[in-house]
């Protein structure tokens, strides 16, 4: 990096709001920018999805007309992926993994903040598409060809030119994310912080971002491929043309499989941090636990067929990939076994980060699980692309991501704003998101196994009882938002002062104040003890074996 | 980890109730489903059954324990003193690793199994179905003619259409009950997908491809096949009727296609009443088509 920016980086910061609307290069400032802008694109993302499920609360058409109706779920996808999940997670751990490895910043503070400011004009120019004459890109977020190629204006810039775009834009974001977080993980730890000292959360943003260098770029190839076809009049994805649209599901699916765990391995590493500091035990199996991240990583690169089952994929194909599907759920299992070791003869203490961890985790077992059923040839030629799979995904993203994002986003309140958040409110936001997640994705389950097919805008009447259910929990979900609203923005200027370490936790990020210093530490701190260091040695319950680290 | 006799006796309590229950939701798989209406989905379901229980033993199990520690070892408000320190047990760290790796192996094993018996793809004859096929079927004319029957698939934005042998065209599936249908698939525009939910698998329909998909339905009725591959602006109205019915009343209807004037159905992004369709919001965006492309 070049002089001027390390000084920038040293300059007092200003501290007032204005700040996070500024072209910062501190970390901690564009952590909370990822979070802020990501989450405003959720409930974007959520309003569309109301809107789609007050189009299914009667069999008949009659909210929004089809091609509409195809434009939103089209954009609820690629918002809540690409400009939610994936970025919001970005942001927490830009705010963390500094702090919990002990270092002062980011490996190249410049490139993280380009890589924040990419993402803003990039989700406003997605949602600009709405307002051209024939409206947003409506082939799904897969955007398969040939439907995505079949431009209803004719016209050179359209939705799916916009979609194009503006998933380009997010994916170099994405990329220069991913250089800077194995950067700063690789080299900037701090003395004494082995690898093996590292806290999960940190092992699994790791294994995410090396994922995610790895495969990032087939799908920005095939959109590349994609928009010459839809721009420039190639060949290359159309079948009548002597192109080929399965090449296409490949390069697509090589990263939009990965992108699951891009997403959900850092789920797991708030779970493990979350859930020792609660249970006052530590991470049972910590090691076993770190390296299954690297396990579900290498795995799940090499699954990403189990989305064309049903595609003109030969069978060889289909059963390699059943197998190699089936495996992430050894090492996913060996995560969800492990939190549940910890909780086991813990002292819990049932706070808003633990009740959002704790059934995220039971949630993801439930998603595993379908998972597997999904992975099995014969069970998925049956649900592919019925409800059963939306269902089983939106387990995963809502009912296990979104839950342990509100987790972090709890448990790390008072060290991100020096103040408590209204411990009720946080109670209350917990319950209502619990009980409409199950009420929303639930039903879809049935739907599926009886077959009502994903992305249609009128059904079957036989199917309406179930979607009256699930229309009903988004609903609950829209308003389950309000009470964090409230509680964040309350708090957040009028909550109690929060001192270093409210929860008793370990781990560096606890140490430093709250709301850590412009440079995170006084000076670099020296780690000489193990990662999850509770436990009273006085109640053992399980005799100590391989004790490590100290 | 010692366990006292209590605990133990608790314990096997606990693995009894949870196989009891597993199992009984295994049973229970079966009414989650459409009724099977081919010899395929008999094996699905059978496949379904299974991995239900196998699921529902490993959910019941993990949710016990949880619901347990949240129930009895919850710490007093505000006593953050700590609780055991034990970091992992290779032990135990290695079975949760090796049981599951086997489990899984197992479950691929059953998939693989029940896979290899749809045979859905391609010319193979199928062994197994034709004994599933009746008695009666086997006269002279019927062994005379192909096992397997051939219908052509034609699928575009957004109606079905179906070529019978005889070179008949309609916009209905007739299938003769327990004869196995060799359905050749073909698209003319955009990809679609062939799924009737009574008859469980489905196959994508890819343009300038010809997949094949081999069926043995074994229930007479009226079922409904729609398209499974999102096809654009009227994908929710690309259906058509599928009629599974007795030899004689499939050749009596062949007949009757054969001398009658060809109907057309009518496609959805032509027709009067999805073009009328009255909604709150209206976008007054166009349906999309291959100008650019053709």
């Amino acid at each position: 990096m070049t002089d001027d920016l390390s000084i920038a980086s040293k300059l007092p910061a200003k501290q007032n709001w204005r700040r996070y609307f500024s072209f910062s290069t501190d970390h901690k400032v564009i952590g909370i920018q990822y979070i802020f802008t990501t989450f405003i694109f959720f409930l974007i993302g959520g309003l569309l999805a109301m809107l789609i499920r007050a189009e299914l609360l009667t069999p008949a058409l009659n909210v929004v007309d089809r091609p509409l109706y195809n434009g939103l779920f089209t954009l609820h996808g690629t918002v809540m992926i690409f400009l939610w999940i994936i970025p919001c997670l970005a942001g927490l751990a830009n705010y963390l993994v500094p702090l919990m490895i002990g270092a002062s910043d980011m490996g190249f503070p410049l490139v993280n903040a380009i890589a924040f400011w990419i993402i803003p004009p990039a989700g406003i120019l997605l949602l600009s598409s709405f307002f051209l004459p024939d409206g947003t890109a409506q082939s799904g977020w897969w955007s398969y060809p040939p439907i995505s190629l079949q431009t209803s204006s004719g016209q050179f810039i359209n939705g799916e030119f916009i979609w194009i775009v503006s998933l380009v834009l997010l994916g170099i974001s994405s990329i220069l994310g991913g250089v800077n977080f194995v950067t700063t993980i690789v080299w900037m730890r701090a003395p004494g912080m082995t690898f093996f000292r590292m806290p999960v959360f940190v092992w699994t943003v790791l294994s995410a971002q090396i994922l995610q260098l790895f495969c990032l770029p087939s799908l920005t190839g095939g959109l590349i491929l994609l928009f010459f076809d839809l721009a420039l009049g190639t060949n290359f994805f159309k079948p009548l043309e002597n192109g080929d649209p399965i090449i296409y599901q490949h390069l697509f699916w090589f990263y939009s499989h990965p992108a699951v765990y891009v997403m959900a391995l850092p789920a797991f590493g708030i779970f493990s941090e979350i859930i020792p500091a609660f249970s006052r035990n530590p991470l049972f199996g910590y090691r076993s636990v770190a390296l299954a991240s690297f396990g579900i990583a290498i795995v799940s690169a090499f699954v990403w067929v189990h989305h064309m089952f049903a595609s003109a994929t030969p069978g060889w194909m289909r059963l390699t990939f059943m197998v190699s599907s089936m495996f992430v759920a050894v090492f996913t299992g060996i995560k969800v076994f492990a939190w549940t070791a910890t909780v086991w003869k813990g002292k819990l203490h049932l706070e808003t980060p633990m009740l959002f961890a704790l059934a995220g985790v039971v949630m993801f077992l439930f998603a595993g699980i379908t998972g597997v059923m999904l992975a099995a040839v014969p069970f998925d030629l049956h649900v592919n692309n019925t409800y059963f799979v939306v269902g089983h995904f939106h387990y995963v993203v809502y009912n296990t991501i979104t839950m342990a994002i509100f987790g972090a986003l709890y448990f790390w309140f008072p060290k991100i704003t020096g103040r408590m958040y209204a411990e009720g409110w946080g109670k209350l936001h917990f319950w209502l998101t619990l009980i409409g997640a199950n009420l929303a994705f639930f039903p879809m389950h049935p739907l599926g196994l009886q077959g009502m097919v994903r992305r249609i805008s009128s059904y079957d009447g036989r199917y309406q009882g179930w979607n009256i259910v699930a229309s009903l929990g988004a609903f609950v979900l829209g308003v389950s938002v309000l009470p964090f609203i409230a509680n964040v923005v309350v708090s957040w200027s009028q909550g109690i002062k929060a001192t270093n370490n409210p929860w008793h936790a370990t781990g560096l990020e606890w140490v430093t104040s709250s709301p850590p210093p412009v440079e995170n530490f006084e000076e670099i701190p020296i780690v000489k003890r193990p990662p999850y260091d509770y436990g009273d040695p006085k109640v053992a319950v399980i005799e100590p074996v391989g004790e490590e680290g100290s | 980890m010692m366990l006292t006799l209590f605990e133990t006796l608790l314990l096997g309590i606990f693995i009894a109730a949870i196989v009891v229950a597993s199992h009984w939701f295994g049973q229970q798989a079966y009414t989650w489903m459409p009724v099977a209406a081919t010899a395929e989905a008999e094996q699905v379901d059978r496949l379904f059954s299974f991995l239900v229980a196998v699921g529902a033993f490993i959910f019941l199990g993990v949710i016990g324990i949880i619901l347990y520690s949240i129930l009895f070892f919850r710490a007093p408000t505000g006593d953050y003193s700590e609780g055991h320190p034990s970091r992992g047990d290779a032990r135990i760290e290695i079975l949760w690793t090796a049981v599951p790796t086997v489990l899984v192996l197992w479950i691929a094993f059953q998939s693989y199994d029940i896979y290899e018996r749809l045979q859905i793809l391609g010319l193979t004859p199928v062994v197994h179905l034709h004994l599933q096929e009746p008695a009666v079927a086997q006269t002279v004319q019927n062994q005379a003619k192909p096992a397997v029957e051939q219908i052509e698939v034609i699928a575009k934005q957004w109606v079905w259409s179906f070529r019978y042998p005889n070179n008949i065209t309609s916009n209905e599936l007739h299938l003769p009950v327990h004869r196995s249908v060799r359905l050749v698939l073909h698209s003319q525009d955009v990809i679609h997908g062939f799924y009737v939910p009574e008859f469980r698998v489905k196959q994508d329909i890819i343009p300038a491809r010809t997949i094949t998909l081999v069926l043995t339905p074994n229930r007479t009725g009226k079922y409904r096949l729609r398209d499974s591959q999102f096809s654009g602006t009227y994908f929710a109205l690309m259906e058509a009727d599928v009629y599974v019915e007795s030899p004689t009343a499939y050749s009596h209807w062949l007949e009757q296609a054969t001398q009658q004037q060809k109907k057309t159905a009518v496609n959805p992004a032509f027709s009067a009443g999805a073009q009328s369709e009255k909604t709150l919001l209206n976008s007054g965006w166009r349906t999309g088509s291959f100008k650019n492309y053709t």
